[in-house]
């Protein structure tokens, strides 16, 4: 896979806030931050990870990219066309392009449907083929994602969770997309049959030539799908690295402490490991905490991390936001800068320490896919 | 030796159904003492939940059949009536249940739900005094500021918050036996370790034992001391965690363990997968419960093998017909995904 040419996606500086409104007039008294300037792109073929806790705006990220959230700012490019103001009628042909496979089996698929019209609505709605030929289509796709073509007669509530996720994966594929947003499609499921699913989902990938843009809270799911994963928090992208670097040399140390909560099954590794164990929840996206928002619960934090948001700095295709990175060295750190793009916000006063390149490209290399 | 509080011998849990018959829980042993740790494994349906449940007598019902005993200091909790094992449960058994986002009744304050606990066991603390006890108990677990978020409301808690309330309603009366049944399953990692490792620092602090119930063997790696693996009602697999995860006999259980992405080994190309799914507990297998999914089956398999142990270390029992020496051999190439199943 190449990495020339147009990535599939682009993102640009884009931001999605939530009003919160109070009174008899509605007036907006506060806006939850849910993502808060953020770039970053997607190459064809590749597959990206996008790895947080709850509430750090990773799943309204993808649902903003797919246009079923408002941007509130910012820019969505696919295939290098920019679809951020595209309204209802124009976005329909790019529905095709762009599927979504949702977390929880139980609650995505509607209980009074038959799995052939579950998987074919999509295909109807598109008006693609007659009445039979649709039937066909959906009868393969079963067997695509491991299902028979029998169970085109029953109803959801006949299957078991991993098998509804191959229903929720079959249905995304009807119609041939582009890019499948995959919103935490194994966190509900048993380990055993999360492997069934995320191995599906790379056999799939080879064969449809998909991009996939992968949600989960879990760095070891992802590491198995992903090429690049992007490490979010409180609505900014804090670290982005081809998958295995971020595994070896976490830069960020909200990337160490999402890696040291893994549990591994070897029970003398993880007694002897050192648990970075972060205290408390995610503090409120209404009101960020100032600078770096990861130092509240961070164990390296100094005076600077309050008080100044570190950019989003580029150590040789590897990106990463801190002031105290880690797995650094002296030179790494004196030849890396700043990513011109900056996703992140610059602090008003401060002078751009760069001319807007807008030629630049915004995201790193991608780095050759593994296999 | 240690105390031995719980011990549960031959249990059979069986429910009438419109389809027949549901043999959810078909032969279970364990005993457990006093500061252990018990972990039980298992994908969803192998009748772990049910297991727990029935030791608190939560599964009791008209279509519900018992067979066996769970003797808890030695009475057993199968026979009691329903007043008496009111006073056992959330007492000296107490359970904090899977999912805290539905568990928490949502028109009650938090500090309400576990002053109801412990006035239901205590006649002549006042109320006031619970409410403060509840707010101690809220600041054991690490909510802050417990004396405020004692009157908030479930929506006021966040997921993590919601398992540390319920946890600290568990422990609202020093039980003996705290029963997890998947604690962490709708929680992040990073609360998920936190959970973790809050029930293993309470467990020393007020010297009880636990039973953790989960699908996930990563889980329990950290703080089980015996671990089962359950499959189809049946034990299939027992003993200390160390050769649980080191020297594992059953291909059940390094199907399980294959099934994990490692952090701690070089990524694979494939994981490893169960193929198949459980089999209906209406409709059992014949032989082995696993034979059907099992890419080591041979004709011998087509006959139950009993619970036994069939290695060196005591007390480590499976369920497996094959060699110990071709297990040695088969079981590298399983969970290490150079022969994968799938």
């Amino acid at each position: 896979m190449s990495s020339n040419g147009t990535p599939l996606v682009e993102v640009q500086h884009l931001k999605k806030y939530f009003p919160i409104k109070k009174g008899m007039l509605q007036r907006e008294v506060a806006r939850v931050h849910a993502v808060d300037d953020v770039t970053f792109s997607v190459q064809k073929g590749e597959t990206l990870g996008l790895v947080g806790e709850s509430g750090c705006g990773k799943s309204t990220l993808g649902r903003t990219i797919v246009r079923l959230l408002e941007p509130t700012e910012g820019e969505i490019r696919f295939e290098g066309r920019d679809i951020t103001g595209l309204g209802r009628r124009q976005l329909r042909p790019l529905r095709r392009d762009m599927q979504m496979v949702f977390q929880d089996p139980y609650a995505s698929l509607n209980p009074r449907k038959r799995v052939g019209s579950i998987i074919g609505d999509p295909l109807k709605i598109h008006e693609i083929g007659t009445q039979a030929e649709r039937k066909r289509r959906v009868q393969e796709l079963l067997e695509i994602v491991g299902l028979s073509p029998e169970h085109y007669n029953r109803f959801p509530h006949e299957f078991s969770g991993g098998q509804r996720q191959r229903i929720g994966v079959a249905r995304a594929l009807a119609l041939r997309p582009k890019l499948i947003v995959a919103d935490e499609p194994v966190s509900a499921l048993d380990v055993s049959i999360q492997s069934q699913i995320l191995n599906l989902l790379s056999e799939l990938q080879d064969e449809f030539n998909l991009t996939y843009m992968f949600i989960a809270h879990d760095l070891g799911v992802v590491r198995h799908v992903s090429d690049r994963i992007a490490v979010m928090y409180l609505g900014k992208l804090v670290e982005v690295s081809p998958a295995e670097e971020l595994y070896q040399r976490p830069i960020m140390p909200y990337t160490e402490a999402l890696l040291s909560a893994v549990p591994i099954p070897d029970p003398d590794l993880a007694r002897r490991r050192e648990r970075i164990v972060l205290e408390g929840d995610v503090p409120s996206p209404i009101d960020p905490p100032s600078g770096c928002r990861f130092h509240p619960r961070c164990r390296y934090a100094t005076d600077i991390c309050a008080k100044v948001e570190p950019p989003l700095t580029d150590y040789e295709g590897h990106l990463a936001a801190c002031h105290h990175p880690l797995n650094v060295s002296r030179e790494e750190a004196l030849h890396a800068e700043a990513s011109v793009h900056t996703p992140f916000s610059a602090p008003e006063d401060a002078t751009p320490t760069e001319p807007a390149g807008k030629e630049s490209h915004p995201v790193p290399e991608k780095t050759p896919r593994s296999g | 030796m240690a105390e031995r509080l719980l011990e549960v011998r031959g249990l059979k849990v069986h429910f009438a159904t419109e389809d027949g018959l549901v043999r959810a829980v078909d032969g279970v042993d364990f005993e457990l003492d006093r500061g252990e740790v018990l972990g039980i494994v298992g994908e969803s349906g192998s009748g772990k939940s049910v297991t727990a449940l029935t030791i608190l007598g939560l599964t009791r019902g008209v279509n519900a059949r018992f067979e066996g005993e769970v003797l808890y200091k030695g009475r057993d909790l199968l026979k009691l009536r329903e007043e008496e094992l009111q006073s056992i449960r959330g007492n000296e058994i107490a359970m904090i249940f899977q999912d805290p986002m539905t568990s928490l009744n949502p028109v009650y304050t938090v500090g309400d739900q576990i002053v109801e606990g412990i006035l239901a066991h205590n006649d002549s603390m006042a109320k006031r005094q619970a409410k403060a006890r509840a707010a101690e108990l809220l600041r054991g677990v690490g909510i802050p500021n417990p004396e405020r978020r004692v009157d908030d409301y479930p929506h006021q808690f966040s997921g993590g918050m919601r398992q540390r309330a319920m946890i600290a309603m568990a422990l609202a009366n020093n039980p003996d036996v705290l029963i997890a049944d998947e604690p962490t399953t709708a929680l992040d990692v990073t609360i998920q370790a936190q959970i973790i490792e809050l029930i293993d620092r309470l467990k020393d602090e007020f010297n009880s034992s636990v039973i953790l119930i989960t699908h996930d063997l990563g889980v329990v790696a950290e703080i089980a001391d015996e671990i089962q693996v359950m499959y189809a009602g049946r034990v299939v697999e027992r003993g200390a965690t160390r050769p649980i995860f080191y020297d594992p006999q059953m291909p059940y259980t390094w199907g399980l363990l294959g099934s994990i992405p490692r952090l701690d080994k070089p990524k694979t190309e494939r994981l490893h997968s169960i193929k198949g799914a459980p089999p209906s507990l209406i409709n059992l297998p014949r032989g082995c419960m696993f034979r059907p999914r099992c890419p080591h089956a041979f004709d011998k398999c087509f006959e139950e093998p009993a619970l036994e142990n069939r290695v060196e270390e005591p007390g480590h029992l499976d369920r497996c017909w094959l060699s110990v020496e071709d297990k040695r051999d088969l079981r590298e190439a399983t969970i290490h995904g150079e022969l994968s199943a799938a």
